[in-house]
């Protein structure tokens, strides 16, 4: 760090991402909080290690490939090859990846990342609850965070990806790259999951499956909004001079940016994602009815719908866009549910891969024409462009994969719990457990308090 | 054509103010804002107005004194 002014860049913006990694880990606690409280009593253990587990599991495969993967793959296979240069500097074994002074910045980078991995790996967990596997969605959890969604960080939200250079795409808060891969995913393993028991009548009519602690849903869900916060800070790049973009910008002015590279501002980001925010919950209230939970969620969809283009949208198209895209949401998870008899246990899906393509596309529109990069040569931002990016993050890369290996599970008879144990509970072992350590206990106590009063 | 105004980013950031799309139609934004915000409290009152009309029929005496009890 040579010089004064460099030191404190490079310190603030290594401060400035730690704190977004911790706000994140918020977005976890959420999940977890909204897993348990959906599901029914007997599950609990289960639900929460089935997700806690993912914490490490995809740490340490985003240590040992994922972080490689973002900087090798931005243009292969389909525009070159592997980009040795920049990757070789993240592979496990380099002194990057270390305890290193030369290097202050590409631990915290690395993690602000992997707590995105951890993210699309929650929602898949959401959706799958009370009736898949921890060994299955452990696997899922490993290639949804560790591999497919950061291949599509390295083709659509690395400055030099492919899809940016040739299609314009544009996700700036990841309603491409992190909610519609994952609600793809999501959507590719419970159609070959299947129901829990009792979700559908005999005639095919959905029935609710009520959570069992509403308020443990209600904390799980604002903890996600505010992590998700961390999370916009996290997609920007705090303070950069136009000569370390290196791109087209003149001049001297400092800016913050967005991942590609071109200007934003926290303020910007501030204000869209409270609007986007607002009009979620609004629109989510009316076109449910009041439901409680579909409100919340929907404050979250709204978001996610808004967040491709958050970075440049004015506060009331954030509004807007959010509202529009949380109705639609709304509407396509109940015709899907009825359609198709899928299981969704958390909506996830819905909230996230639904709401991530739509605005992946309504972004195409809205910015249409404006530069998706700082760099020269690159595509503008467009519709065409928008809705392809929006195929290959929902399809392609998300539901493909999900479904492949979820087949794959289930011929191998690995993927679902056997009926009788989803109807006894995941719990029951360690319920009966539990309670004879109990009466253990109790009987051992009185038993002493006996002999005393003798 | 860019709904932002700028089709590149070959400029000098200090002379560059707002970068939303459709600038110019601020106004019309606040009309089409402010219509939703009215809009919503509109369809949140009549809703209200028919679920509480509807509820006030529905107490079942025991229910309701079981209710009171439990605080």
């Amino acid at each position: 760090m040579d010089g004064n002014l460099n030191a404190l860049t490079t310190v603030f913006t290594e401060f400035y991402y730690w704190v977004t990694v911790v706000f994140m880990f918020l977005i976890h606690v959420g999940f977890c909080m909204y897993e348990v409280g959906a599901s029914r009593r007997r599950n609990h253990m289960h639900t929460l290690m089935k997700n806690i587990m993912i914490i490490p599991l995809v740490t340490v495969t985003f240590f040992f490939f994922g972080w490689w993967i973002y900087w090798a793959f931005p243009m292969f296979p389909f525009f070159g090859g592997l980009d040795h240069e920049a990757a070789s500097a993240n592979l496990p074994w380099s002194e990057n990846m270390a305890t290193n002074l030369g290097d202050r910045i590409t631990g915290v980078f690395w993690a602000a990342f992997l707590l995105f991995s951890w993210t699309a790996a929650s929602i898949v967990s959401g959706s799958v609850i009370e009736r898949i596997r921890s060994s299955a969605l452990w696997v899922h959890a490993v290639l949804i965070g560790s591999v497919f969604w950061i291949i599509d960080a390295a083709w659509g939200w690395h400055y030099g990806g492919w899809m940016v250079q040739y299609l314009g795409y544009h996700d700036a808060y990841a309603s491409g790259v992190i909610h519609a891969i994952a609600g793809g995913y999501a959507l590719g393993v419970i159609m070959v999951l299947g129901p829990r028991i009792g979700k559908f009548a005999e005639d095919g009519t959905p029935r609710d499956i009520p959570p069992h602690n509403p308020w443990l849903l209600t904390i799980g869900i604002f903890l996600i909004y505010t992590g998700f916060w961390g999370f916009y800070a996290a997609c920007n790049v705090p303070a950069i001079s136009p000569e370390a973009i290196g791109g087209q910008i003149t001049g001297e002015t400092w800016t913050a940016t967005n991942i590609y590279l071109a200007p934003t501002s926290l303020s910007a980001i501030t204000f869209n994602f409270l609007m986007s925010l607002s009009g979620g919950l609004m629109a989510a209230y009316v076109v449910s009815k009041g439901d409680a939970f579909w409100t919340f969620s929907g404050g979250l969809a709204g978001v996610i719908t808004a967040s491709a283009g958050n970075d440049l949208y004015h506060p009331i198209q954030a509004m807007i866009i959010a509202a529009i895209g949380v109705v639609l949401v709304y509407k396509l998870h109940y015709w899907v549910e009825r359609k198709f008899k899928l299981d969704d246990a958390v909506g996830a899906v819905a909230v996230h891969g639904y709401a991530g393509f739509i605005g992946l596309v309504i972004s195409g529109f809205v910015l249409w024409g404006a530069p998706s990069s700082p760099y020269e040569g690159y595509a503008a931002i467009n519709p065409v462009g928008q809705f392809i990016g929006a195929i290959i993050m929902f399809f392609v890369l998300g539901f493909l994969p999900g479904y492949t290996v979820a087949r794959m599970q289930s011929a191998a008879g690995v993927l679902r719990i056997p009926e009788e144990v989803e109807l006894q509970g995941l719990d029951y072992a360690e319920h009966h457990a539990y309670e004879d350590a109990k009466a253990d206990i109790i009987a051992a106590d009185k038993a002493a308090l006996q002999a005393k009063s003798t | 054509m860019s709904t932002i105004g700028y089709k590149d980013w070959a400029v000098d950031l200090a002379e560059v103010g707002a970068i939303y799309p459709f600038q110019g139609w601020e106004v019309a934004m606040t009309v089409v804002g402010v219509l939703f915000w009215l809009g919503w409290h509109r369809i949140q009152f009549v809703r209200e107005n028919e679920h509480l009309e509807k509820a006030r029929k529905m107490g079942d005496p025991e229910k309701v004194k079981s209710a009171l009890e439990r605080y």
